[in-house]
C-alpha cells in the first residue's frame, strides 16, 4: 500500500486537489450538482483529448506543437462530411476521421525520423500545414454534427451523477491506453523517452517506435477534434488554445518534459483541475478576459516550474 | 588444448579495421574465442578497444575484415541481431531503462523471469523486487541486473566491458565466481578489464590491442602482467627534445592551485594535489578514474561533494566557469566539440572569452581584438587557410584554437584535458613546446593525457589517479612508460633495474 | 569515385550557399518579380516597388525579432502580440497623454513581455517556443481587458506615425527613414558588438560559451527584452501603415516573420545567419504574397506553403551543412 502511494503520490495529490476544488465550487455555488459536473466535463473533453495526445509524445521524449491544428483538421472534416448525412454513414465518418488522425500523426513522426530535423521544428512547420489544411476544408465555422453524436456527450447517465461525456472520455482513453501501456510498443515508447541509447542497446527500433507514438498522438487529437465538433455542433477551422493548455496539463500531471515518466491519468486529472479553476473564476463572476489571463498565467507558471524541475533532474 | 584447435572457434574476427574520417581507430584487430574460454581483451587508452567491442556487438560496422560466428560470416547489423546470434554484451553503462521497473525491462528485452531471478540470487543481490524502478537502484545493482539479464539469455558468448568497475568487493567475488562457472559449463566470455588481479584469476588467455591492431595473444600464467604491459606500450613517441632536463622546477612557496580531498559522485573519491607557478603537472589515469570530474570541478562546471580548492592560498568555490576564469583557471576540454563554436570563424572562437562579461557587450574595438587574435594565431602557428568555419579545420588546428583562446585572454593556470588526442605528431610537438614556454613564463599547467609517452616530454611530474584516488606521484625523470603504465593500472612500482 | 566527387562538390556548393545565402536569395527575388511581370505585364513599376517596400518593412522588422532569437536557437512567437499591444495602447492613449508619452506607454508592455520571456527562457530554461507562445496568450488576454477600460476613449493614429507608415518622399516610402538606420545598426551590431557575437556563440555551442565564461542567462534576458522592444516599435510603424488599430493588428505577420528569417538563411538551430538575409527574405515573401493573391490562392494554401517552406529549408540546411 505504501508503495502504491509513493508510486502514485503525485496523481493522488492531484485527485485530492481536484476533489477539494469541487468542494470549494460547491461552497461558492451551492446548487452546483449534476448539471455543473456535466457542463464541466463537456467543456473539458477536447482539452482532455489534446492532453492525452500531447502526453503520449512527451512520454516518448518528444513534443507535438501541431496537436491543436490536427484537432482542427479532424473537427472540420467530421463537420463537413456529416452535414446532411444519415446516422449510419456518420459512423463511417467517425471511423474515417480517426484514421485521418492516425495518418496525420504518422506523417509528423515520419518527417521527424526521416528529415532528422528536431521534433519541435518539424511540428511547428506542421502546425502551419495542418492549420492550412483545415482552412482549405472549411473557410469559416460551418458543417454539422449528427444528432446521435451530440447526444453522446449531452446529459448524464440515468439517475447517477455520471456525465455521459466522462464515460465517453474514459472509454476512449481506456480502449487505447490500457492495452498499449503493458504492450511491448508501450514499453518501447517509455524506453525511448527515458534513455534512447539504452533503448537502442536493448534492441528497440527507435524510429518506428517514434512514428507509432506520433500516430497515437494524432489519433487522440482526432478524438479531440471530434469531441469539439460534437459539443459545438459545427466545425471550427481556427484551432483553439489547446497547445499550451495540453503542455501545461501534461507537466502538471507529472509527465516530465524530456520523456520516460508519467502516465495518462495524471494529466487528465490536471486538465480537469485547470478547467475547474476557470469555471470557479466564472462562478465568482470574474471578468472572462481576466479569467483568460489568470488561466494563461497558471499554465505558464506550471510550465516554468516543470522546466526548472526537468533541468535540475538532468543535471543531478 | 589440442582438442580445441581442431574445432571451429565460436567467434573468429580477423583483420577488422575501421576509420572515422581521417582517424584510423582500428587497423588490424583480431580475436578468436573457443567454446568455454574466457579471453581478456586488453589495450591502453585509445588502442581501439571500445571501437572493437562496438563492431563485435553490431553497434558499428567495420570497414574491412570479417567476423565469423561459428565459422559462418554473419552480418551483425545491430545489438538486437548480435543478441539473437548468441553474443550478449554487458556494456559499461547499464542498458536498462531508468524509468521502467525491473519487470518491464525484462519484458522489453524478452528476458525469461525465472532464470533472471536465479542469476540475481547467485550474484548476491538479495532484496530485489520486480516492481523496483531501475532509476532508483544504485549503480552497482544495475550492473549486476544487466549481467543477470544477459546470463538469463543463455548466451554462447558473453561480453563483459569493465564489469567490475563500479562494484564493491563482495559483488566482484560473486561476478568472478559466476563467470568462471559459466566457462566451466561451456560458455565463452570476452572479459574487458583494467584489473590484472581479476584477469589472472579467471581468464585463460589475453589478447592485446595497440594502436588499432592486435599485437599479441598470451596464455595467462605467472608474471604475464609484465609481458602484457610491454605489449601495450608502443614504440616510444619520438617527438625530439622539448626541454632541458635542468629546467625542471622544484616546487616551493604558495601553490597556484592546491586541491585537498576532492570527491564527486561515484568516480572521484579523494584527490589532493598542488600545482605551482612555472610547473606542468601531468595527470595520468586510465579512462573513467575520476579525472573528468576533477577537471570539471576545477573549471567551475560542477561542484564537488567534498574537499577544498585553493588558488594562491585562497579558498575558492566556483558556481560557474566565469568564477574559475576570474580566478585564473582556464579550461581546455577533451572533446573539441564541447569547446568550439564549430560554425564560427577562428577569429570569433579565439575572441570569445574577451567578450564574455556584460561590460564588453558594446562595440568591439576591432583593432585591439584583431591584434590579440593575431598574436595567438602566430604563437600557435594555426593554419588559417580554412578560418571561415572552425569545423573545416584539422583536429590539430582545432585544438590550437581552443588553446589560443586563452593565450589571447592571458594565461595564469591552464587546465588541459587530453589536448593531443587524435592529432598529428607535428602538432603534438608544437603543443608540448607551447606548454613548456607558458610554464617558463610563469603559468601553471595541469595536463591530463591519455598518452603516457607525453608525460616526460611535457610535464615536470605526474600524479597518477586510480579508482578516484591519487596512487603515485612520479617525477619526469622516472616517468618512463612502463612505470607510468604499471602505476596507472594500480600495480606497485617495479624494483629499479627491472624496467 | 565519381559519386564521391559529386557529393563533395555538392557539399562545397552547399557550404557556399550557407555562407552567402544572400546571393541565391536575390536571384530568387528577381525571378519572382520576373514571373509577376510576365503574368501581369506592366505591374512592376515605381509605384509597385514603393508599395512592396512599404509592406515589406514591418515584416522585416518583426522578422528581426525572429532572427536575433533564432541565432541563439530560440524563437519569439509573442512578437506579433507585443507589437499589437504596443500599437493599441499607443493609439488609445494619444488623446489622453499626447503623442510622445503615448508612444512611450505603448512600448512599455512590449518590453515587459520580452522580460517575462527572458525570465522564462534564461532562468527557468523553458523552451523559447513554449514560453513565448504562453506570454503571447497572456498578452492577448491583457489586451482584451485593457480594451474594456478604454472603450470610451476611442483610438487615434497620430499624424507623425501615419506619415512614417504610409507617406512617400520622392517616390520612396518614408518608413525607410526608420528602417535603414535600424537595419544598418542590426547588421553592424551582429558582428561588431560583443552582444551580437555572443548571440552567435550561444547558438553555436552553449557549452563552449559557458566554458569561455559567458553567463547565458544574462544574454537571453537582454535578448528577449530587446526583441520585445523591436516588436513594439514594429507595431507603432505598422499601425501607421494600416491606420486602424485592432486586437489582432500584427498577428497575420507572425508566421511570415518566422518564414522570412528561415528563408533568409538564419538557422533555426542557431549560430548561423544574419539580418541581411532576413531583409531579402521579407521582400521575397511580400512579392510571393502579391503573386499568390494574383493566383487567387486561398489563405489555407498559403499557410501550408509557409509551413512547407520552413520545413524544406530547414531540412536542406541540415543536409547541406551536415549539421547534427
Amino acid at each position: 500500500m505504501s508503495r502504491f502511494i509513493s508510486k502514485h503520490g503525485w496523481t493522488l495529490g492531484l485527485l485530492a486537489l481536484f476533489l477539494s476544488l469541487l468542494a470549494f465550487t460547491r461552497v461558492i455555488q451551492p446548487d452546483f450538482g449534476a448539471s455543473g459536473l456535466e457542463s464541466l466535463t463537456r467543456a473539458t473533453l477536447p482539452f482532455a483529448f489534446a492532453t492525452a495526445a500531447m502526453a503520449v509524445v512527451v512520454i516518448a521524449g518528444g513534443i507535438d506543437l501541431s496537436v491543436a491544428s490536427m484537432m482542427a483538421v479532424a473537427g472540420v472534416t467530421a463537420a463537413v462530411l456529416m452535414e446532411g448525412v444519415s446516422g449510419g454513414a456518420s459512423v463511417a465518418v467517425v471511423g474515417l476521421v480517426l484514421v485521418l488522425g492516425l495518418v496525420m500523426g504518422a506523417i509528423n513522426g515520419a518527417l521527424i525520423v526521416v528529415t532528422r530535423v528536431p521534433d519541435i521544428v518539424v511540428t511547428l512547420a506542421m502546425l502551419f500545414v495542418w492549420e492550412g489544411v483545415a482552412l482549405l476544408i472549411l473557410k469559416a465555422p460551418g458543417g454539422a454534427a449528427s444528432p446521435w453524436l451530440r447526444s453522446m456527450i449531452a446529459g448524464s447517465l440515468g439517475i447517477y451523477w455520471l456525465p455521459k461525456a466522462f464515460v465517453l472520455l474514459a472509454v476512449c482513453l481506456a480502449i487505447i491506453w490500457v492495452p498499449l501501456r503493458r504492450s511491448r510498443l508501450g514499453l518501447s515508447i517509455y524506453a525511448i523517452g527515458s534513455d534512447e541509447h539504452a533503448a537502442y542497446r536493448s534492441g528497440i527500433a527507435i524510429g518506428w517506435t517514434r512514428i507509432a507514438a506520433y500516430a497515437i498522438c494524432g489519433l487522440f487529437a482526432a478524438m479531440g477534434g471530434l469531441a469539439l465538433t460534437m459539443s459545438t455542433g459545427n466545425g471550427e477551422p481556427i484551432p483553439g488554445p489547446y497547445l499550451l493548455a495540453s503542455v501545461a496539463a501534461v507537466v502538471l500531471g507529472g509527465v516530465v518534459l524530456g520523456g520516460g515518466r508519467g502516465a495518462l491519468l495524471g494529466p487528465i486529472i490536471a486538465v480537469f483541475i485547470l478547467r475547474l479553476v476557470r469555471m470557479d473564476l466564472t462562478l465568482l463572476s470574474v471578468d472572462p478576459n481576466i479569467t483568460t489571463i489568470v488561466e494563461g498565467t497558471i499554465m505558464v507558471v506550471v510550465v516554468m516550474l516543470g522546466a526548472v524541475l526537468a533541468y535540475r533532474g538532468r543535471r543531478a | 588444448m589440442t582438442e580445441q584447435d581442431t574445432q571451429t572457434p565460436l567467434l573468429d574476427a580477423k583483420g577488422v579495421s575501421k576509420r572515422f574520417g581521417a582517424v584510423i581507430a582500428l587497423s588490424d584487430a583480431s580475436l578468436r574465442i573457443n567454446k568455454g574460454e574466457i579471453v581478456a581483451l586488453m589495450g591502453a587508452n585509445g588502442a581501439g578497444k571500445s571501437t572493437f567491442v562496438k563492431i563485435l556487438t553490431g553497434a558499428l560496422k567495420n570497414d574491412s575484415g570479417q567476423v565469423l560466428l561459428r565459422g559462418i560470416n554473419r552480418k551483425i547489423g545491430s545489438p538486437a541481431k548480435a543478441r539473437r546470434a548468441g553474443l550478449v554484451p554487458v556494456y559499461q553503462e547499464p542498458s536498462l531503462i531508468p524509468d521502467l521497473d525491473v519487470a518491464d525491462n525484462l519484458r522489453l528485452g524478452n528476458t525469461p523471469v525465472e532464470p533472471f531471478r536465479h542469476w540475481v540470487d547467485q550474484l548476491g543481490i538479495k532484496d530485489l523486487r520486480l516492481v523496483d524502478m531501475i532509476g532508483h537502484l544504485p549503480l552497482a545493482t544495475l550492473r549486476i541486473l544487466d549481467l543477470a539479464r544477459a546470463l538469463a539469455m543463455k548466451p554462447d558468448i558473453l561480453l563483459l566491458d569493465e564489469m567490475t568497475a563500479a562494484l564493491p568487493t563482495n559483488l566482484v567475488k560473486n561476478v568472478l565466481r559466476v563467470v568462471r562457472q559459466q566457462a566451466n559449463e561451456g560458455q565463452s566470455v570476452i572479459y574487458i578489464s583494467h584489473r590484472f588481479a581479476e584477469i589472472a584469476e579467471i581468464c585463460d588467455r589475453a589478447s592485446v590491442l595497440r594502436d588499432g591492431a592486435t599485437v599479441g595473444d598470451l596464455p595467462i600464467s605467472d608474471g604475464v602482467e609484465d609481458k602484457i604491459v610491454e605489449l601495450m606500450l608502443g614504440a616510444a613517441l619520438d617527438v625530439g627534445p622539448t626541454r632541458d632536463a635542468e629546467t625542471t622546477t622544484q616546487p616551493g612557496g604558495t601553490p597556484r592551485l592546491a586541491v585537498k580531498g576532492l570527491a564527486l559522485g561515484s568516480k572521484l573519491e579523494d584527490v589532493s594535489l598542488s600545482l605551482h607557478p612555472g610547473e606542468v603537472l601531468g595527470v595520468v589515469a586510465l579512462e573513467g578514474q575520476g579525472q573528468d570530474e576533477l577537471f570539471e570541478v576545477l573549471a567551475g562546471m560542477r561542484r564537488a561533494d567534498k574537499g577544498t580548492v585553493a588558488v594562491d592560498g585562497v579558498h575558492v568555490s566556483f558556481r560557474h566557469p566565469a568564477n574559475a576564469i576570474a580566478a585564473g583557471l582556464t579550461f581546455v576540454p577533451g572533446d573539441r566539440a564541447h569547446g568550439l563554436l564549430m560554425q564560427r570563424s577562428v577569429h570569433e572562437n579565439i575572441a570569445l572569452p574577451l567578450l564574455a562579461r556584460p561590460g564588453k557587450w558594446g562595440p568591439i574595438r576591432m583593432r585591439a581584438e584583431a591584434a590579440k587574435v593575431k598574436n595567438a594565431i602566430e604563437r600557435l602557428q594555426i593554419d588559417t587557410r580554412a578560418q571561415g568555419e572552425v569545423q573545416r579545420l584539422s583536429g590539430g588546428n582545432q585544438q590550437k584554437v581552443t588553446i589560443g583562446r586563452w593565450i589571447a585572454k592571458g594565461v595564469d593556470t591552464l587546465l588541459l584535458f587530453d589536448p593531443t588526442r587524435g592529432i598529428d605528431v607535428r602538432t603534438k610537438r608544437q603543443i608540448y613546446l607551447l606548454v613548456r614556454e607558458l610554464a617558463a613564463q610563469g603559468a601553471a599547467v595541469l595536463y591530463y593525457t591519455s598518452e603516457l609517452a607525453e608525460v616526460p616530454a611535457a610535464c615536470d611530474r605526474a600524479v597518477v589517479i586510480f579508482g578516484g584516488k591519487v596512487v603515485d606521484i612520479i617525477e619526469a625523470a622516472d616517468a618512463n612508460e612502463p612505470t607510468l603504465m604499471r602505476a596507472a593500472y594500480g600495480l606497485p612500482r617495479q624494483q629499479t633495474g627491472a624496467a | 569515385m565519381s559519386t564521391v566527387n559529386q557529393t563533395t562538390s555538392l557539399k562545397r556548393l552547399g557550404r557556399f550557399l550557407a555562407d552567402n545565402p544572400i546571393i541565391p536569395l536575390i536571384i530568387l527575388l528577381i525571378i519572382l518579380v520576373g514571373i509577376l511581370e510576365f503574368m501581369r505585364p506592366g505591374i512592376v513599376n515605381e509605384r509597385w516597388i514603393g508599395n512592396t517596400i512599404k509592406f515589406a518593412i514591418p515584416l522585416a522588422m518583426l522578422a528581426a525579432c525572429q532572427t536575433m532569437t533564432m541565432l541563439t536557437g530560440g524563437i519569439d512567437l509573442s512578437a506579433a502580440v507585443a507589437a499589437t499591444i504596443s500599437a493599441f495602447v499607443m493609439a488609445t492613449q494619444v488623446q489622453l497623454v499626447g503623442v510622445p508619452m503615448a508612444i512611450l506607454l505603448g512600448l512599455i508592455p512590449a518590453i515587459l513581455i520580452g522580460l517575462v520571456n527572458g525570465f522564462g527562457v534564461a532562468i527557468c530554461r523553458v523552451h523559447p517556443l513554449i514560453m513565448t507562445l504562453g506570454t503571447g496568450l497572456i498578452g492577448t488576454g491583457c489586451l482584451q481587458v485593457y480594451q474594456r477600460f478604454v472603450i470610451a476613449t476611442g483610438s487615434v493614429v497620430p499624424e507623425s506615425l501615419a506619415w512614417l507608415g504610409t507617406g512617400r518622399t520622392w517616390g520612396l516610402p518614408n518608413a525607410l527613414l526608420l528602417f535603414l538606420p535600424f537595419a544598418a545598426l542590426l547588421i553592424w551590431g551582429q558582428r561588431r558588438t560583443g552582444f551580437g557575437r555572443l548571440l552567435y556563440a550561444l547558438g553555436s555551442n552553449e557549452t563552449a560559451s559557458k566554458i569561455s565564461g559567458v553567463r547565458a542567462w544574462q544574454v537571453y534576458l537582454a535578448l528577449y527584452a530587446l526583441s520585445g522592444l523591436i516588436a513594439g516599435v514594429t507595431g507603432l510603424l505598422y499601425v501607421g501603415l494600416i491606420k486602424a488599430p485592432s486586437l489582432s493588428l500584427v498577428n497575420p505577420l507572425l508566421l511570415p516573420s518566422v518564414a522570412a528569417a528561415v528563408i533568409g538563411g538564419t538557422s533555426i538551430f542557431g549560430g548561423r545567419g544574419g539580418y541581411s538575409g532576413t531583409v531579402v527574405g521579407a521582400l521575397i515573401l511580400t512579392v510571393l504574397g502579391t503573386l499568390l493573391t494574383l493566383l487567387q490562392m486561398p489563405e489555407g494554401a498559403r499557410r501550408i506553403l509557409f509551413g512547407l517552406i520552413i520545413l524544406a529549408v530547414t531540412t536542406i540546411y541540415i543536409r547541406l551543412t551536415n549539421q547534427r
